[in-house]
Order: C-alpha cells, then sequence, then structure tokens
C-alpha cells in the first residue's frame, strides 16, 4: 500500500537531460540482490513449472510475435554496421544488399580526422574537420565525473537523512524528494543565465556543473537501501568508539557496493547520452560532446547528399561504449528496471 | 519500506548497552554531509526555478538585464498562433507516442511473462533504451531514408509508394513518434514485466482450472491486477514524451513547415535563435503547467495510488 511516490514523482528529473526520455531511470528499485530491501519476490521460485509447458501453437505463435519484436529492436544496430562498413558510392547503387557494400573503413576514418580533405570529399565526406577523439575524451571527462561526484554526494546525503539524528532530516529529505517533482524542461533556461554569468559556457565544467553534485532520484534511491542496514552492525562499530564518519566510510559504503556500482551504471549513461543541455553550452570543439558532435556532423551533409558511411561510423563510436557496458553489466541493469515502492 | 524505516529509526531501547549514545545529536555531521547535494539542489534546481518564474515576467535578451513587462509575455503567448500550433503538435505526438509504446510494451511484457524469464531477453529487448535520442534519431534518419533508405525500399519492393517520412507534414510527428517509440518500449516493458511478478501465480492457475482462456486471463486478471503500475508508468512516459526535444532538434528542427514544431522546440528557438529569454520562459511555466495538470488529473482518473491486489 505504500505507493511511493518514487516513480511518479522522478519522471522529469531523473534524466536530467534528455528531453523525450525523461522516463528513464525511474522507479528502479535497488534490485533483488540487494539484501531484501526492496519489495521484490522471487520470480523464479513462483514461475518454475511455467517453462516447461510444452510448445503448444499458442505458445509458437507469442514465440514468432516475440521474434518480430527482436528483429524490429536489433535490426537497426545491425544496419548502422552494415552502413558504417560500406563505401558511399557502393550505398547509392547498392543500397538493399544485407551485407556491407564496397568495404571500406573509409566512414571510420573520416569519423576520427585520418583523411586528407580531398580524400574526403572524393568518398562523400564533407571535408569538414571532425575530431572524434576529442568528443569522446569529452564525453568521457564529463560522464566520470558527475558519475563520481554525484553518486559520492549524493551518497552522503542520503546517510544523512537515513542514519544521523538531527532536526529537520524529514523536512530536508522532503525538500529533496520534492525537486524530483521539477521538471528539467524549467530549469534548463535559468540554468544556462547561471553558468553564462559565472562564465562557464562552452567548458566542460559548464556542463557538468548542474547535475554534478545533485540527483535527488539518487538520494531517494540510496536513503531506501541504507534504511534497509541492520542497525545492529552500525550500533556495534559505534560502541567499538567509531565515530559516525567512520562508520559511513568503512562500514556504510563497503556494504552498499551493489547499489552504488547500479547508481553508478544508470549515472553514467545518462550523463553520456544527454544532449540538449550540452547543446546549449557548448560551442566549440574543447567543450564539444559525442551527441552534440553527432548533431553537428549530421548537419554538415555536403551538397551531394548524406555522408551515410560516415554518419554510421559516427553513431557506432558514440553509441559502442554504452553497449559495451551493457554487455558487461546486463543482469545488473536489467534487474534493477522495477518498482521500489510498490507492493 | 515502511516497515524497515520506520521500526529502525527509533532510537535503541533499554536492550541497548549504549545508553550514552541514545541521544546523541548529529546535527553539524548532518549538515556537512548534506552540504554539496544541498548546494546542488539549491543552486541549480530550486534557484532556476524561481529566477525561471521571474524571467517569465520580464523582457530579457541576455544582452541587457532582464527589464520588468508583468504578465505580457503571457497575453502574447495566448495569442500566439504559433504556440497554439505546436501546442497541437506536441499533443499529437504524445498521442501517438505514448498509445503505441504502451500497447507495444504491455505485448511484450505480457509475452516475456508467459514465455520466459530469461535475463537475456530483457537485455536484448532493453538495449535500444542505451543509445542516446541523438544516435536514435541519426539511425532512423538513414533508415527511413527517402530515395536510399531500407524501409522505403522495402516498401517499394511490395508495391508501395516510397513515403517521405521526414520531410511530409502528415508523416513528420508519426515518424519521430514511433522512433522513440523504438528507443522506449523495451524500458516501459521492462517496468511492466516488474509489476506483472507481483500478480499472484495461483489466481491465473485457478481461471485456468475453471476453463479461462489466455484473452479472458489477460483481461480478467492481468490488466486490472496490473492497473496501479500501467497507471504510473503512463505518468512516467507521459511527462517525458511532453519533453520532447532531442529526435526533432537532429532530424526535422522543427520542419516542415512547422509541422514537427513541438513546444521544447519553439521554446528552444526563442531563447537561442531570437534571444527571447522572457518569452521562453513563459512558454516554459505554460509547459510546467500543463505537465502539472495532466499529472494529477491522469493520478485521480486511473487512482494510481490504489491497488486492488489486497
Amino acid at each position: 500500500m505504500t505507493t511511493t511516490s518514487a516513480p511518479a514523482a522522478d519522471g522529469p528529473r531523473s534524466t536530467p537531460l534528455s528531453p523525450g526520455a525523461s522516463a528513464d531511470g525511474t522507479g528502479i528499485s535497488a534490485g533483488p540482490r540487494t539484501n531484501g530491501a526492496s519489495a521484490h519476490r522471487s520470480p523464479r521460485s513462483r514461475r518454475s513449472g511455467r517453462t516447461r509447458r510444452r510448445l503448444g501453437p499458442g505458445r509458437l505463435l507469442a514465440w514468432i510475435v516475440m521474434i518480430v519484436i527482436l528483429v524490429i529492436t536489433l535490426f537497426p544496430f545491425y544496419w548502422m554496421l552494415r552502413t558504417a562498413l560500406s563505401s558511399n558510392t557502393a550505398l547509392a547503387t547498392d543500397p538493399t544488399s544485407l551485407l556491407p557494400v564496397g568495404f571500406s573503413l573509409g566512414g571510420f576514418e573520416r569519423v576520427f580526422g585520418l583523411q586528407d580533405v580531398d580524400t574526403a570529399v572524393a568518398q562523400g565526406g564533407s571535408g569538414a574537420s571532425i575530431t572524434f577523439w576529442r568528443y569522446l575524451l569529452n564525453t568521457v571527462i564529463v560522464a566520470t565525473a558527475i558519475t563520481v561526484v554525484q553518486t559520492f554526494s549524493c551518497a552522503m546525503a542520503a546517510y544523512a537523512s537515513s542514519r544521523l539524528r538531527w532536526k529537520g532530516r524529514e523536512t530536508v529529505f522532503l525538500v529533496f524528494l520534492g525537486a524530483m517533482m521539477i521538471p528539467q524542461i524549467f530549469t534548463l533556461l535559468p540554468n544556462f543565465i547561471l553558468i553564462k554569468n559565472l562564465h562557464l559556457v562552452d567548458t566542460l565544467l559548464g556542463i557538468m556543473l548542474p547535475t554534478l553534485f545533485i540527483s535527488p532520484f539518487a538520494i531517494f534511491f540510496l536513503r531506501q537501501f541504507f534504511n534497509n542496514i541492520s542497525r545492529e552492525v552500525e550500533e556495534a562499530a559505534l560502541i567499538d568508539g567509531a565515530s559516525k564518519v567512520r562508520v559511513f566510510f568503512t562500514l556504510i559504503i563497503p556494504i552498499s557496493t551493489a547499489p552504488l556500482a547500479t547508481l553508478a551504471l544508470l549515472t553514467y549513461m545518462t550523463a553520456w547520452n544527454e544532449y540538449f543541455w550540452s547543446l546549449m553550452v557548448s560551442y566549440t570543439d574543447s567543450s564539444r560532446v559525442l551527441t552534440v558532435a553527432l548533431a553537428v556532423f549530421r548537419a554538415q551533409s555536403p551538397n551531394t547528399g548524406t555522408d551515410w558511411a560516415g554518419l554510421m561510423a559516427a553513431t557506432l563510436v558514440a553509441a559502442a561504449p554504452m553497449l559495451i557496458l551493457f554487455a558487461l553489466f546486463a543482469k545488473r541493469i536489467v534487474n534493477s528496471i522495477g518498482f521500489s515502492g510498490i507492493k | 519500506m515502511s516497515a524497515a524505516s520506520t521500526a529502525g529509526s527509533v532510537d535503541a531501547g533499554p536492550r541497548r548497552p549504549a545508553g550514552r549514545r541514545k541521544k546523541r545529536d548529529d546535527t553539524r555531521l548532518a549538515l556537512l554531509f548534506i552540504l554539496p547535494a544541498g548546494i546542488g539542489l539549491l543552486v541549480f534546481l530550486v534557484w532556476p526555478l524561481l529566477t525561471g518564474l521571474y524571467f517569465s515576467l520580464t523582457e530579457y535578451s541576455i544582452l541587457t538585464p532582464p527589464k520588468w513587462v508583468g504578465l505580457e509575455n503571457y497575453t502574447t503567448m495566448l495569442s500566439d498562433p504559433v504556440f497554439w500550433k505546436s501546442l497541437r503538435v506536441t499533443v499529437l505526438y504524445v498521442a501517438i507516442n505514448i498509445g503505441v509504446q504502451t500497447v507495444l510494451a504491455l505485448l511484450i511484457a505480457v509475452l516475456m511473462q508467459r514465455l520466459t524469464q530469461s535475463t537475456w531477453l530483457r537485455s536484448l529487448v532493453l538495449t535500444p533504451y542505451l543509445v542516446s535520442n541523438v544516435v536514435a534519431a541519426i539511425v532512423f534518419l538513414w533508415l527511413l531514408d527517402s530515395q536510399l533508405g531500407i524501409v522505403n525500399l522495402l516498401l517499394q519492393a511490395v508495391g508501395f509508394d516510397p513515403v517521405s517520412f521526414w520531410a511530409s507534414e502528415t508523416w513528420v510527428i508519426p515518424t519521430v513518434a514511433l522512433v522513440n517509440v523504438w528507443r522506449h518500449m523495451g524500458y516501459t516493458a521492462l517496468l511492466l514485466f516488474a509489476g506483472l511478478q507481483s500478480i499472484p501465480e495461483q489466481l491465473y492457475e485457478a481461471a485456468r482450472t475453471e476453463g479461462a482462456g489466455e484473452i479472458q486471463l489477460f483481461r480478467r486478471i492481468t490488466l486490472p491486477l496490473l492497473r496501479p503500475i500501467l497507471a504510473l508508468v503512463l505518468i512516467m512516459t507521459v511527462i517525458g514524451s511532453f519533453q520532447v526535444f532531442d529526435t526533432i532538434s537532429v532530424t526535422t528542427q522543427g520542419g516542415p513547415s512547422d509541422a514537427s514544431k513541438v513546444l521544447q522546440m519553439y521554446i528552444y528557438e526563442n531563447a537561442f535563435g531570437q534571444y527571447n529569454f522572457g518569452y521562453a520562459s513563459a512558454l516554459s511555466v505554460a509547459l510546467l503547467v500543463i505537465l502539472m495538470i495532466i499529472t494529477f488529473a491522469q493520478y485521480f482518473l486511473t487512482r494510481a495510488g490504489q491497488s486492488d491486489l489486497d
């Protein structure tokens, strides 16, 4: 009956800066691996009998539908790769071949600025300089800084609102919770003006600052987990004379590795994929992140036609790190999606 | 979460020998601990909320300080045909996006519930969600290209005329809506799937012994019991959907002839195209108000807080 407003309230904030995707990261529970913190019941135990039912016509049809959905889901990824490995001239003459046509790594060479202007133009590129190493580096810096600082700062705030005794604890927590309701669209313009007045436009710091220290969702997420850590362990450490600061660093953080890691992964992905805010703040290569660079690359289409091979190579470069990260931690991420407050 | 947290916050009872810690007050430490997040909250969330409201009452071009104009921006807005058009475009987008996405996500979730618990399958379904909106937009720009796009070539192969998905006033919003369905349906499906896990298996078994078919099971058990979660998912996705920007910014920039100029696009244009921050802020306030009304309306209409499962 505790329908926490979390998933609902959290929509607008949790993907801080990618509209249209703002439901991201919402309603994520601490996951089944977390000490029974969330209300999850093991699904496997209740359903083990089901998977062994024989394959009737209904099930066959269901599988066919599922496979069609999977093809629609995954085909664009294959097409990205197939196009990235093709050459633009061959793409125009043989657009339907399922395999790469006129196999070429030219697209990738253009993306990383390895081709001189003449070659690039001859292969259907725009010839404008585009160096993805730089954007890749910028994105890594921004996403890493946001993830590390935000996770840490929110863990401290969550600890204070879960485990420390002080007046105003509940009030402050409610304020943090209320902040989840503020849609990101509404803070974009004022934040831009703020960043501009701080002379941080077109800097990486300017891009990271608004989400560097705070994500109300992260505080909510971690507080729920901290609340469920056994009090006895903590009390024992305190009796032994450890300070609360020490308890936080040597006890609470190590116990919470799993939810912290899940949260960090989600934060990293959100920061990596963010576009709208970066578009506002970054103007030159010095602060350009991958998403903005992609949009610029796309806008630079040469008159002769879009450089599809180059564009697909670029999208692949931008997406690959997240896909690799996902491949490594798929289970953790997939299991983290669910509702925590509903029972 | 409730039981553990309330019990936990009660001070250690008499059983605890450490009586000296009983009333210990951590105020100073707590303030230190919430300082970073607190500063972030005040500077980048609360302050912008207030200044945003203030800017909406001013004429502000960034170059000169804001000049108070009262409600002028709002009266301009009410008689601005582009605002109304962008509102219509946004609502159309949300309707298509949420309609298709919810149906597909529900289908995927129920199929997964019936077929397999495999983490593998769930991971595959979630994959599009891991790439940015920008990547999704550019990939579909290519897939749906009017000349070389594979979708149009397939359409022609089966005898249809090619569709100019991105350049036609009729098609552009459905196209953008479906691109975002592609990216988000897996995520939504996983949320619903998690909700399905809370429906007791015995209910299905009991119904089945009484001869209920799959469709009846879905209508009589799954749908009513999933309702609270479905409602929450709807609120979340609708809020997200209203803020669409990335896909349109990368592909059509609001064109052709404003056919895909959603509210966010119009706000961005006013702010960064015409440096009309005052008016752009007023438009943001309007969007905020719309979102609030929709959230509350949905919440009460769907009775999101109640569960049939008690």
